[in-house]
């Protein structure tokens, strides 16, 4: 499974990166670099192993489904760079 | 330099008990210590208002007889945790001015036993480097230097900041987090000790997330026993992170007996990795006479899927955190930079907000996640973790404890090992693994290079006992009978 150019550049949309042209091929060579050492992973047979999908066995907690937080709208927007009234402002995406 | 700001948290705390020094005059040793050190570039944002006014208090509850269990301890804190009112950074560009309107849990904890904060400390962005390199504030330098050489080097990472303040006395103890060893490898690289604790041990609730299924918090401090003050204080079931756990958490310090007769430690021998330098084998075979001369016994142990951990960790790392890092789009908190459309907005913040290594684990996250891919890379590292979580179950069913190396060698030089993403990555061969498996792991400074720079060796526990990583690992320290410290050539 080997990474080109094209590749970055489809993979840096889906992240919202802007990349330019000129870093797409070397990119591409440090994930190659990178994906090929992962690759060894391929020597063991995990055909019958579970994934692991917590790291210590404690099962979740319940809780009563109450509200216990809100009410502070202008705490969320405060860090926000551009707003009003208590709105996040972004470019317009609607015509 | 003062004498206060050579004290250990304990005898700080029994000072302070006694009145030979007040909180007050703890803390402005420390913040002057701090001005004389900015060469280190070890903090983002000096707090000295805050350290003082908790001082006062402080200084009020002593005399009232209701000091609580870290009173007028001056702290620093991994610009990683959410201080309310306080720049955090996370060591990026794309946090610009973030003040976060809450407190992380962790840090409220130790606020609510009377601790001060001096300040957030320097990190690789986003707990991402074992170099502190990667911070978008700059490196932080390594207080300690090769004999006979101005050399700058790292102080490891990515709490490089806290290692660095930590070693440099300019803090009494530092917080820190560990997601595949970056508390223990720059404990071990500036002398001093730290711990990642079983994942779940502290809450994650406000920290900054990095990868949400191997973080977690930790002390690090000149002493085992200062971790331990440090941890009992840190760690709480909290109802606002669903991982952390309801368990006790037990009175660390009691468990320091200094008593291991009968106890079996584990050496395992995927340890002893190809090319490993002759100085850390000699330190390693060290610690073993140690633990023997006071009474342990030593069993070989194996844990076959080592070799496979640091590539299944950059899986699993980078996939979490390209997930974890989506909410950086410009719209809700620090850096936006315009475009033609809202898309092009989000595209140009975080080009210009994150850094190089943030980028390349960002784009390999995201690949490893795409259409087609899942099963072949993410769902094949879990399955890995569950082989390696198993090796350490059978390794656990001979012995109690496992004794290896912290990190492959001392501390290297800023610039050196940059070039290259994976030689860098191999900094955290010996420490990863304890993530992937959710166990805790401590690491003691036992020694000195033939260059005259720190050594670490790593205790590896069973999940949640931590108790018996600060009993062996004050045995190792004691052992070892350093007290490591480098020379301030940083005070002008």
């Amino acid at each position: 499974m080997s990474v080109d150019k094209d590749t970055v550049r489809r993979v840096a949309r889906l992240a919202r990166l802007a990349f330019p042209e000129e870093r797409l091929e070397p990119m591409a060579g440090e994930l190659n670099r990178i994906l090929a050492w992962v690759e060894q992973l391929n020597e063991v047979d995990v055909s019958s192993v579970e994934p692991m999908t917590s790291a210590v066995k404690v099962s979740a907690k319940m809780r009563d489904d109450v509200v216990t937080d809100g009410n502070c709208a202008d705490e969320i927007v405060k860090n926000a760079p551009l707003g009003e009234d208590n709105y996040f402002a972004v470019p317009k995406v609607v015509e | 330099m003062s004498d206060l700001t050579s004290l250990t948290i304990a005898e700080a705390r029994d000072g302070l008990k006694k009145r030979s020094f007040s909180a007050t005059e703890l803390t402005e040793a420390h913040i002057k210590a701090i001005e004389k050190a900015r060469s280190l570039n070890a903090f983002v944002t000096e707090t000295p208002e805050l350290a003082r006014a908790g001082a006062a208090e402080s200084d009020k509850r002593i005399a009232a007889g209701a000091a609580r269990p870290l009173e007028g301890i001056p702290l620093g804190i991994k610009d990683l945790f959410c201080t309310k009112d306080v720049l955090t950074t996370a060591g990026s560009h794309i946090l610009d001015g973030f003040k976060p309107p809450y407190e992380s849990t962790v840090t409220r904890n130790l606020w609510s036993d009377g601790a001060l904060m001096l300040g957030k400390l320097n990190m690789d962005e986003f707990a991402m480097g074992s170099s502190n390199e990667t911070s978008f504030h700059g490196p932080v330098i390594n207080p300690w230097r090769r004999k006979g050489s101005n050399t700058p080097l790292v102080p490891g990472g990515s709490s490089g900041g806290s290692a660095a303040s930590v070693a440099g006395r300019l803090v009494l103890g530092a917080t820190g987090t560990d997601t595949g060893g970056s508390i223990r490898q720059p404990a071990a690289v500036t002398g001093i000790a730290g711990i990642k604790p079983t994942y779940g041990r502290c809450s994650r609730w406000g920290i900054v997330a990095f990868a949400s299924s191997l973080d977690q918090a930790g002390p690090m401090a000149r002493t085992v026993r200062d971790c331990a003050i440090m941890l009992k204080s840190m760690a709480s079931h909290d109802p606002l992170d669903s991982t952390s756990v309801d368990l006790p958490v037990p009175d660390y310090e009691a468990a320091m007996t200094g008593n291991i007769k009968g106890l079996r430690v584990g050496i395992p021998k995927e340890y002893r990795i190809d090319g490993m330098p002759a100085e850390i084998e000699a330190l390693w075979q060290k610690g073993i006479q140690w633990l023997k001369d006071a009474g342990a016994e030593t069993v070989d142990v194996s844990l076959p899927h080592t070799k496979y951990a640091l590539p299944a960790y950059y899986i699993v790392a980078p996939a979490e955190a390209s997930s974890n890092l989506a909410r950086y789009d410009g719209v809700r908190f620090g850096l936006r930079v315009p475009g033609k459309d809202i898309i092009s907005m989000y595209e140009n913040s975080r080009a210009a907000g994150f850094g190089r290594e943030v980028q390349r684990r960002i784009l390999i996250g995201t690949y490893v996640l795409s259409a087609g891919y899942y099963d072949a890379y993410y769902l094949k590292a879990q399955k890995l973790r569950t082989l390696i979580a198993r090796d350490f179950e059978d390794a656990y069913k001979k012995c109690d404890v496992l004794l290896t190396p912290t990190a492959p060698g001392p501390a290297f030089g800023i610039g050196e090992k940059t070039d290259d993403p994976i030689s860098m990555y191999l900094n955290d061969v010996f420490t990863v693994t304890v993530n992937l498996a959710g166990l805790p792991g401590i690491s003691v400074p036992a020694g000195l290079s033939s260059d005259g720079l720190p050594l670490g060796l790593q205790l590896i526990g069973k999940a949640f006992d931590e108790s018996t990583l600060f009993r062996v690992g004050e045995v190792i320290e004691k052992a070892a009978g350093l007290t490591p410290r480098p020379t301030p050539w940083w005070e002008t």
